[in-house]
């Protein structure tokens, strides 16, 4: 690193990480021949600071822009021979520019984020520059990433989890649309969505698969799409998506007449579609709220791809990655915030990290998140080798829905009363990480 | 590139170790567990092939054949894939086997590691190829090693060793002991050094072999050293009494930083296997686990049955990560202390639990869980315990000494 580079901002070197990506995406011949810019009115219906529902946001007009014979994919990454923990040189460099991001511009903006239910848009559109939501868009489309990216992604939730996980999801949600497209989607749904995340003006979108009940299993959706005269209609409830009345696009999850689970792609706009506030424990600066359909008239080719079972399935394992990610990233927030605190905090003379009682508890949040981390990457790493990752993304969500709560807890104990009030950030991140044994759908890899 | 499978050039000596251990050890499992103090005398050929296996060099082996770290650790030479983390592949699938038996296997001792990660050139020449245990623990001096009462004094051109050892994990069978004591006890840590003694040195008592809950194949002597004489060239390291406390025990306890990594991987192997013979007993009575449904909307058995395989992923990562660092040069005394503690109590709690899960079969002595519960125990304790690694993990995540977090 040279001394010029060090002179400059944390939060400027980020920016120019983020134009670097920008030069890449303009170095490319296929820009101008498929990148949409559009004046697009956001004639918002600001639902969630004034009332309790609304209709959703009326968004851009999507069209398709250039015609493809066949899907674009990215590639999946040749199998490794080695074992390796060591992010690549991109991959570190991504890394660190969110690191810097997530540090400089989220973390002090996290508790105030948290308080107003909302994440300033500037921010937003920060994190947008840095490429954050268009690393699953193919090459071909505008994308930047030759080859699939869940480590990739992976990295770049934890980087910016580590500033706050809320903001992350808010920052992150659109992505998973785009990611989810790209992977999955006809040549078509490609064509005339994906652009529209490559360029600065991304929209805001959703993936919706949770939904509102105990024991939800993503593979028993109760949110129905019957074919009705060669149509589809959908009905059901979404919850906890991120920002859903600035969405203009969604991604629904519902159970498909003849075909099983599936995703739906819809409009914002689309008659039938209404958001509802759902403020929760965690994830304040995501805004997150509910989305209710009530027969939802979508043509047929709304179905994302073929529909096939195994492409739903393969959706809900990334997403639980990505959540894993967040968690991972927050836990990591935690250890390094509670080892500062018990070094410096004293009781009975001497700094409480003196006693085993707390420096084990700092131990475990250190094994555990550790732990957390290499699993993540594992079923990551598999995933972007095309390997079946099934029972490592099983693996990873289940360490970081139990190992990511305790941390969370252990991370409020270790700071007694001074945990639970608001003055420290150890509050916030024990309700955040409460999510990632809760969330199913909403980011991906 | 972030790659966590194991890499095909070592899948090969993993199946190589995977079939002794089921043609081999499993077989022969029970038998020893049952004639405690017997010599598992089948492993002698075993201990010959593996001999013959660890004369290839980058297949470091399947046992503890020496941990010597990579000296070059110049992150511009590139990713290695090296002998700590194939002996770290190895030994999961002989522990899978079975743990008691692998303790068992000639010239693969603890003392072994030691001498082949701290001797001098001519050291390995002269003790190359000899079984060595290794005695650290006394009466009075468990976890705290720098506390060791038994005393080393130069007469001449032999230093003479007078104390109690006990728990020396093969001490009866080993050819060389690999005994710790302190030059000056006045010093503290920084006296202690480890002195290589022949088993038949006259002044070298077994008083006993001791009953234990689990790895009975294994045995585990007490001795009596009484004017035990030896000769100068028999003293591992640097001679010299350095007030620098960090130079003489430092050496003594690199040894553990290499070793821990290898018996968090025992505990992984105990861990899988109880975990194996687990799911195909509740597969057959009718309980299928399920990657892709939430654990919570399952079976209260499949529930807790990934949350054990979950742990057990996490210890095995966490130590597959710790050899990596020490393969590539990196300095893991954190890692390797977090794969030991987090691989320890998996190893217990997965163990215990499949007993439970498995009820009268898993406790019954038909089959092998009850046996894996038992030798599970050791190895959250030997090699420093739960605690200890616990211990080292928070100092070094918190930036203590030792005298600020006791």
């Amino acid at each position: 690193m040279t001394t010029a580079t060090e002179d400059k901002g944390v939060a400027e070197r980020s920016m120019g990480f983020g134009l670097r990506w920008l030069n890449r995406l303009a170095g490319s011949d296929l820009l101008d021949r498929i990148r949409i810019r559009k004046q697009v009115e956001r004639a918002l219906f600001t639902g969630t600071k004034n009332g309790f529902r609304s209709a959703t946001a009326a968004g851009r007009t999507f069209k398709a822009a250039q015609s493809l014979t066949g899907p674009a994919r990215q590639k999946q990454s040749k199998p490794r021979a080695l074992f390796d923990i060591s992010p690549d040189d991109e991959q570190q460099m991504l890394q660190e520019g969110v690191r810097d991001f997530a540090e400089a511009k989220v973390r002090p903006l996290a508790k105030q984020a948290d308080f107003d239910k909302s994440t300033p848009t500037e921010l937003l559109e920060q994190a947008n520059e840095l490429g954050v939501n268009m690393l699953g868009v193919p090459e071909e489309l505008g994308g930047v990433m030759h080859e699939q990216a869940a480590v990739t992604s992976v990295l770049i939730g934890e980087a910016l989890a580590h500033g706050d996980m809320g903001i992350a999801y808010a920052a992150l949600a659109p992505g998973a649309v785009a990611t989810a497209i790209g992977h999955w989607g006809t040549p078509e749904q490609e064509a005339t969505y994906l652009p529209s995340f490559t360029g600065e003006d991304t929209p805001a979108a959703a993936l919706a698969i949770l939904e509102p009940r105990p024991l939800f299993d993503p593979l028993k959706l109760e949110t129905t799409a019957t074919k009705k005269d060669g149509d589809w209609v959908l009905s059901g409830v979404k919850s906890l998506l991120a920002r859903p009345s600035e969405c203009e696009l969604f991604l629904v999850a519902a159970e498909a007449d003849g075909i099983g689970p599936a995703l739906f792609v819809i409009e914002s706009g689309t008659s039938g579609l209404t958001v509802e506030e759902e403020p929760a424990m965690g994830l304040r600066p995501a805004a997150t709220g509910r989305l209710l359909l009530k027969d939802v008239k979508l043509a047929a080719d709304a179905l994302l791809g073929e529909g096939k079972r195994e492409d739903y399935v393969e959706c809900v394992q990334r997403a639980r990655l990505a959540w894993c990610a967040l968690a991972v990233g927050t836990a990591q927030a935690t250890l390094d915030y509670v080892k500062r605190y018990v070094n410096e905090r004293t009781a009975f003379g001497e700094p409480i990290s003196n006693r085993q009682g707390v420096a084990f508890a700092v131990s475990d949040i250190g094994i555990e998140s550790e732990g957390m981390r290499l699993a993540t990457y594992r079923a990551a790493s598999r995933a972007d080798q095309g390997q079946d990752f099934a029972r490592e993304a099983a693996m990873a969500r289940r360490l970081c829905a139990q190992k990511g709560m305790q941390i969370g807890s252990d991370g409020v104990q270790l700071l007694g009363g001074h945990g639970f009030v608001k003055e420290h950030p150890v509050e916030r991140w024990y309700r955040d990480l409460r999510a990632a044994g809760v969330m199913e759908g909403a980011l991906l890899v | 590139m972030i790659n966590l499978e194991i890499p095909k050039k070592f899948k090969p000596l993993a199946q190589q170790a995977n079939q002794v251990a089921t043609e081999v050890f499993r077989p022969i499992s029970r038998k020893y567990d049952k004639a405690e103090h017997s010599y598992p005398k089948e492993l002698d050929m075993l201990a010959s092939l593996i001999d013959g296996m660890n004369e290839g060099s980058d297949i470091g082996g399947a046992g503890a054949a020496g941990v010597r770290r990579e000296s070059n650790g110049d992150a511009e030479a590139g990713n290695r894939n090296g002998s700590n983390l194939s002996t770290v592949l190895g030994i999961i699938e002989l522990c899978w086997g079975d743990v008691g038996l692998l303790l068992s296997m000639p010239r693969q001792g603890l003392g072994n590691s030691a001498i082949a990660s701290v001797a001098s050139d001519e050291q390995l020449k002269r003790y190359g190829g000899k079984w060595a245990a290794m005695a650290i623990t006394e009466p009075e001096a468990g976890s705290d090693s720098a506390a060791i009462r038994t005393t080393a004094e130069l007469d001449g051109d032999e230093y003479v060793l007078n104390g109690e050892k006990i728990f020396v994990t093969s001490g009866d069978r080993a050819d060389l002991i690999v005994v710790w004591a302190t030059l000056d006890r006045n010093v503290g840590r920084a006296a202690i050094r480890s002195f290589i003694v022949e088993r038949d040195n006259p002044g070298l008592k077994l008083d006993r072999l001791e009953h234990k809950l689990g790895i009975r194949a294994s045995d585990t002597a007490n001795f009596t050293l009484q004017d035990c004489r030896v000769p100068k060239e028999a003293l591992l390291g640097d001679p010299e009494v350095k007030s620098d406390p960090k130079q003489g025990f430092g050496g003594a306890m690199q040894t553990f930083d290499n070793t821990r990594p290898l018996v968090a991987a025992m505990a992984v192997g105990v861990a899988r296997a109880s975990l194996e013979e687990t799911r195909k007993r509740l597969e057959e009575a009718g309980v299928e686990i399920d990657y892709d449904t939430p654990a919570l909307s399952q079976s209260a058995a499949a529930a807790r049955y990934l949350e054990m395989e979950s742990d057990y992923e996490a210890a095995h990562l966490l130590t597959l990560q710790a050899a990596w660092m020490a393969d590539n040069g990196k300095p893991n005394s954190l890692q390797a202390s977090m794969a030991k503690a987090k691989a320890g109590r998996t190893c217990v709690d997965v163990a215990l639990g499949c007993v439970e899960l498995c009820g009268s079969v898993g406790y019954g002595e038909n089959e092998l869980l009850e046996k894996w519960a038992r030798d599970a125990k050791i190895l959250d304790i030997f090699e420093g315990t739960q605690q200890i690694q616990l211990l080292i993990v928070a100092r070094q995540l918190l930036d203590k000494s030792s005298s600020e977090l006791r």
